[in-house]
């Protein structure tokens, strides 16, 4: 398995967000997680993610405990929150140019980086866009941006919080198609939407459902 | 046994490069300075703006002048550091480049180190160049020029890593310039102190060797533990 949680649980305000929840997530699984607003997804996500440390329990990663192994872990962990995480007076070049020196391994120099970003920009529909300053894109295009990093194919595990936001109907499918076959590769993706998650997520048989019913339960589906 | 759990895929799995990510983000950074330029120009017109205002306000007499100019000089400049340390990290936090900075692979101090080399590069280092230009308004002797851009560029850098805690730990709320301030002042007195006593020295003509000694341990002190803590405390912030 690639994260195992076990008997996780987060207290907010006096309020069990959730507790006792145990949980794999394997490689090939996407998970779908669903739940009214303030439920938790957020917390949750930000939890696996790492970036919070307020919770109980145990995440492991590949057996190892998460805290023990976080090089490792970040560098195989994609998360795109709330926040784009995309400078605005950057240009979407110099954007993506800045997380493929973070997350790439090779050593082939700015040219070798800048033709990956050329490739990932294209990929979200952003060619001819690639030298125009963030600020100067639509909403949905920012986003796109983010979505680029994508992509760029580095990380094994995807963790993405309200991914649709912002994005037309083509550029869902397109999102969605991505995730299944980055899943159908072995890599595994955790994703959380208001939308009844498009059209073709569904069908999939890649799909699982952690549901969040309001009141402090977790339910896991396989 | 253990090996095999620890699992050799994971053991051999290279990550990416510190030296990479830290130019990145230290070559990121500067472009977004000169992207913006009235945020480059800030600090740069406050100091102008408050050294050639003394004069005004006081005699134009160029001994009373060149007695205060050293203290002058240092406190209108550590003022124009204080002024653009809340912008180190808040427009990183607000667009969500600051949460990706420290989900990367790479240790978050070396990155949060980067970015206060790219302040510094922005701010000190200007403000350090531009000094003497405002020391010949107040008269300081020319030959204490060099002593003044010196002691500005080391002890600037000190500023800027020492005010990145402060900053780190005020991202989170609405309003934290004023808590800013408060937090940073105290941790700032020293290097004011051996800032404007070092050129006030040189102005005399005296032995100033351990002055400038004592201004680089500070440096080498708040380059070992500033970027660390700093790192520490934006985790603290983003918490929540």
């Amino acid at each position: 398995m690639q994260l195992d949680i076990q008997k996780l649980g987060c207290e907010r305000d006096e309020r069990w967000l959730f507790s006792d929840l145990d949980w794999q997530i394997n490689p090939g699984e996407l998970w779908r997680i669903e739940g009214p607003n303030g439920s938790g997804k957020t917390t949750l996500l930000r939890i696996l993610s790492g970036q919070m440390a307020d919770y109980t329990g145990t995440l492991s990663w590949h057996g190892e405990k998460l805290s023990r192994c976080r090089e490792a872990f970040m560098a195989s962990m994609l998360y795109i929150g709330h926040r784009p995480g995309v400078k605005k007076a950057l240009t979407a070049l110099e954007n993506l140019d800045w997380y493929q020196a973070m997350s790439t391994v090779e050593e082939g120099g700015a040219r070798a980086r800048r033709d990956a970003c050329f490739q990932a920009l294209e990929a979200v529909g952003l060619a001819g866009f690639e030298e125009t300053p963030v600020e100067a894109l639509s909403a949905g295009q920012q986003r796109r941006v983010a979505l680029a990093r994508l992509a760029l194919g580095h990380q094994r595990l995807w963790i993405l919080d309200e991914p649709f936001t912002a994005i037309d109907r083509d550029g869902v499918r397109q999102l969605e198609r991505w995730m299944m076959a980055h899943c159908e590769a072995g890599g595994s993706v955790v994703v959380t939407s208001h939308h009844d998650s498009g059209e073709l997520l569904p069908a999939s048989r890649v799909l699982r459902n952690l549901r969040f019913d309001g009141q402090g339960g977790v339910h896991v589906d396989c | 046994m253990t090996a095999e759990r620890a699992g050799p895929r994971r053991a051999v799995e290279p990550l990416p490069g510190l030296w990479q990510g830290f130019a990145a983000t230290l070559g990121r950074d500067c472009r977004l300075r000169f992207r913006r330029r009235s945020e480059l120009a800030n600090p740069l017109i406050f100091f102008a703006l408050i050294v050639t205002l003394f004069p005004l306000g006081l005699a134009p007499d160029s001994t009373l002048l060149s007695g205060i100019a050293p203290g002058l000089l240092w406190v209108a400049a550590l003022l124009s550091v204080l002024l653009s340390l809340d912008g180190l990290f808040r427009d990183d936090f607000d667009d969500g480049t600051l949460e990706q900075l420290l989900l990367a692979p790479q240790p978050a101090s070396v990155l949060v180190l980067a970015k206060i080399v790219a302040h510094w590069l922005t701010t000190g280092l200007p403000l350090a160049l531009i000094s003497p230009l405002l020391a010949v308004m107040l008269s300081l002797p020319g030959h204490s020029m060099g002593v003044l851009m010196l002691t500005l560029l080391l002890g600037s850098a000190t500023l800027s890593l020492v005010g990145a805690i402060g900053a780190a730990l005020t991202v989170g709320l609405r309003r934290g310039g004023v808590l800013l301030s408060l937090l940073i002042l105290p941790l700032y007195t020293p290097v004011l102190i051996f800032g404007a006593g070092t050129v006030r020295l040189a102005v005399d003509g005296a032995v100033i060797a351990p002055w400038l000694a004592l201004m680089g341990a500070m440096l080498a002190l708040s380059l070992l533990a500033a970027p660390w803590a700093a790192a520490a405390a934006l985790k603290l912030s983003l918490d929540g």
